[in-house]
């Protein structure tokens, strides 16, 4: 029995399980002629979830915990002999976790009773080719010590999903069938499906709260182990970044951190102001069919993917700001800069600001410009000086938004500024950012263990820092100059 | 009771106090938003220095006429406004009228206290500061100073001008609003239910106001409550389905009006 056919044996039981409690809270009812404290659908409820709940949670926490407990137990089986030199404790696994699934098949398809596979074992070589039949493919012949680790795997893991129905199946039926019992008129079966619904909602959020933690978490461990490899001081304050692959790097933060900040402000300076205009314009001079015109169209520009505005600056933007601009002032001759990245993410950001912060003008009440024009405002003094005031909080939050984005932005970058780690104030040369290091520093090598590779690790969480910095920044603005209108 | 007989009028006239000049005054308005018509050619004239109540049960364009005298109707879309309104003799509605400048003259309070998010003293200051009317700090200082004396609430906010207006209560926000529509000199105030959102100590502080103020300035008020209207104004006009039902002195509409639509609405019977 497979777990999604478990799964429907318990949802059927739970329907059944319904239907019972609320015949069995009418029958009551009629039986004691008594009021039930609650609708009979609530006791249906009650019973459905005792059934459901306490089943379903046992069966993920099972799939779950089988194959690690099983891994650790059939790992220690396989003898030191067969690993191949160089390799890994974990492929043999992998092997042997193959060969179960495969000889599993092979049992299925019928072609195969469990007698033959006691011959099997006399014969290793025809194994590979019995298993090739079913489509499971072996790099090499099978050593007898992982022949039989993988028997073993297999007769542990089906005795334990054996064991694994048997629980499931009881602990529904046992609780739906107590849930049952428990029904009285006065048994309070509404408040047992709130509590339910209150419990779904927290733990829902609490969902999302602990990925953030898992996040945090793995970024710092990889990042302490990165710190005991390559000193602090070096990483935080030297000027130079110059990774070698083999050994001996130069991983200074400060270049990178220049570049992330100085292409996130050419692309905050092009975005806001024209992000904010926009966004006056929309909410208060332009005309309701414009604007339900307008909206969406610029709004397109924020679903438009990164790596499309990337190609843009890497095959327009780049080449005629070197051609027209960087050439002619002899300021460089490279078609990555910053500005070209700068600019284009700048246009990517437009959406942010005006999307925003015309949600936020619009939010201003009507109460206020009636006060300012009654009297005597024109409308941009009205805007400037009491519509623009009262939105500011908000404003700032979209500001901050886009800010956050322009940090964590990538394939802009990649494009757009090139890959050459710069502390530089000429705008016209190419220069990089904290994200696509990261991303060029994990390309290829996965295997975390040199400084190399594990600053991409301290990099990230120095950016996550960043940004969380500026979210809370952006949350005490909002705070603090929030303003009550009524 | 100061019931006025057409010959208390004739004696008041003969002893040489004039009545009061008109000084804004309604010719066959109508206004229509969209496709509905809201005010069915109004004849009203409202006299200079006195305060005028509009009366009527809601919807019946008293405050729809009271938003045509300052223009506001401008700022919705789909008003269209037609007839003239006079303001000392000069059609507000001429192209050559500058708003701006109108709504200098004619200030308005409106029905909910609308503070700006700005401390008390530049809610103050913001229409001298928009109309240049001052430019150094002392001469802020003290179109602040005067401007909430006569609003009646200098003293209670002397100490915390630079705290935020919204931080007020209700009454006082409603009087800091007056004050700042004072600030600007303005002819004639415009009131929309200026109490409806205030408690009735609150109110009975902003009809004392309003009653002080008649000194210096014309004034005209929408309510909904009949004492009010009773008690603060000079003048009343009564409206009905877009239409102006009748108008005259106070006492003689609210003892012995001439339309039985008035007679109801004021003893209750509608609206």
């Amino acid at each position: 029995m497979t777990p999604g056919i478990l799964t429907i044996i318990v949802l059927v039981l739970t329907m059944a399980g319904y239907i019972l409690g609320r015949r069995r809270a009418l029958a009551v009812a009629k039986r004691d002629g008594v009021r039930l404290h609650s609708l009979p659908g609530h006791y249906g409820q009650a019973v459905a979830l005792f059934t459901a709940v306490p089943a379903l949670l046992l069966m993920g926490a099972w799939l779950f915990l089988q194959p690690l407990l099983i891994e650790n137990q059939i790992s220690s089986q396989i003898p030191d002999s067969v690993i191949p030199e160089g390799g890994a404790r974990s492929l043999v696994m992998a092997d042997v976790r193959r060969i179960a699934g495969g000889l599993d098949r092979l049992v299925e398809a019928g072609s195969f009773g469990e007698d033959d596979l006691s011959s099997m074992r006399a014969d290793f070589t025809s194994v590979r080719g019995r298993l090739a039949e079913v489509g499971v493919a072996l790099g090499s012949d099978v050593a007898p010590a992982v022949f039989d680790a993988a028997e073993s795997y297999r007769g542990i893991a089906n005795t334990s999903s054996l064991l694994r129905n048997a629980a499931v199946l009881a602990t529904a039926l046992g609780f739906g069938f107590l849930a049952l019992r428990r029904i009285r008129p006065t048994l309070r079966a509404r408040n047992v499906s709130e509590t339910f619904i209150r419990s779904l909602l927290i733990g829902s959020s609490l969902v999302a709260i602990l990925t953030t933690f898992g996040i945090v978490a793995s970024l710092l461990f990889e990042t302490i182990h990165f710190f005991r490899l390559y000193p602090a001081r070096d990483f935080f304050f030297s000027t130079v970044w110059n990774p070698q692959f083999r050994g001996g790097s130069d991983l200074g933060i400060l270049p990178l951190l220049w570049g992330t900040f100085y292409v996130s402000l050419v692309a905050l300076l092009l975005a806001v102001p024209i992000g904010l205009m926009i966004a006056v314009y929309l909410a208060e001079y332009s005309g309701k069919a414009l604007r339900s015109f307008a909206k969406p169209a610029i709004e397109i520009l924020a679903g438009i993917p990164t790596i499309v505005y990337g190609l843009f600056a890497l095959i327009t933007v780049g080449p005629f700001l070197r051609d027209w601009i960087a050439q002619p002032l002899g300021l460089g001759s490279s078609s990555s800069s910053v500005l070209t990245a700068g600019l284009v993410m700048g246009i990517m950001l437009i959406p942010f600001v005006s999307s925003l912060s015309d949600d936020v003008i619009n939010a201003v009440p009507q109460a206020m410009r009636d006060g300012s024009y009654g009297l005597g405002a024109t409308q941009s003094e009205t805007i400037m000086r009491v519509i623009m005031p009262a939105a500011l909080p908000g404003i700032v939050g979209a500001i901050l938004l886009a800010a956050s984005r322009a940090i964590g932005e990538t394939m802009i970058v990649v494009m757009g500024a090139g890959a050459a780690a710069r502390l530089g104030l000429n705008p016209l040369e190419a220069m990089t950012t904290v994200t696509v290091k990261i991303v060029s520093q994990l390309t290829g090598d996965t295997e975390f263990a040199s400084p190399e590779t594990l600053v991409a690790f301290a990099l990230g969480l120095t950016l996550f820092v960043f940004t969380l910095g500026l979210n809370i920044l952006a949350l005490y603005i909002v705070r603090k100059y929030r303003e009550q209108y009524e | 009771m100061n019931m006025l007989t057409d010959a208390a009028v004739e004696e008041t006239l003969q002893s040489g106090s004039k009545p009061a000049a008109s000084k804004m005054a309604g010719k066959d308005v109508t206004v229509h938003y969209g496709e509905k018509q809201a005010l069915f050619g109004v004849n009203l004239e409202v006299p200079e220095r006195q305060v005028m109540a509009l009366i009527g049960p809601s919807g019946c364009g008293k405050s729809t006429f009271l938003r045509c005298l300052n223009r506001m109707n401008d700022t919705i879309d789909i008003c269209r406004v037609g007839g003239s309104i006079l303001l000392d003799g000069e059609d507000i509605y001429d192209p050559r009228i500058d708003v701006v400048e109108l709504r200098a003259r004619v200030g308005m309070v409106f029905q909910k206290p609308n503070p700006f998010p700005k401390s008390i003293y530049e809610n103050v200051a913001y229409g001298p500061r928009i109309h240049g009317l001052a430019s150094k700090k002392s001469e802020f200082d003290e179109v602040v100073e005067t401007s909430l004396q006569k609003a009646g609430l200098f003293n209670e906010v002397k100490d915390r001008l630079q705290e935020p207006g919204t931080g007020l209560s209700g009454g006082q926000q409603q009087r800091l609003c007056i004050a700042r529509a004072i600030a600007v000199s303005p002819e004639v105030i415009l009131m929309d239910e200026p109490c409806s959102a205030l408690d009735p100590i609150a109110t009975a502080k902003v009809e004392e106001l309003i009653d002080e103020l008649r000194e210096n300035y014309t004034i005209v008020i929408v309510t909904h409550s009949m004492q009010q209207a009773a008690r603060v104004s000079q003048r009343t006009a009564m409206f009905h389905l877009g239409n102006l039902v009748e108008e005259g002195p106070t006492d003689k509409m609210f003892t012995n009006p001439d339309d039985k639509r008035t007679q109801d609405y004021i003893t209750g019977r509608f609206g």
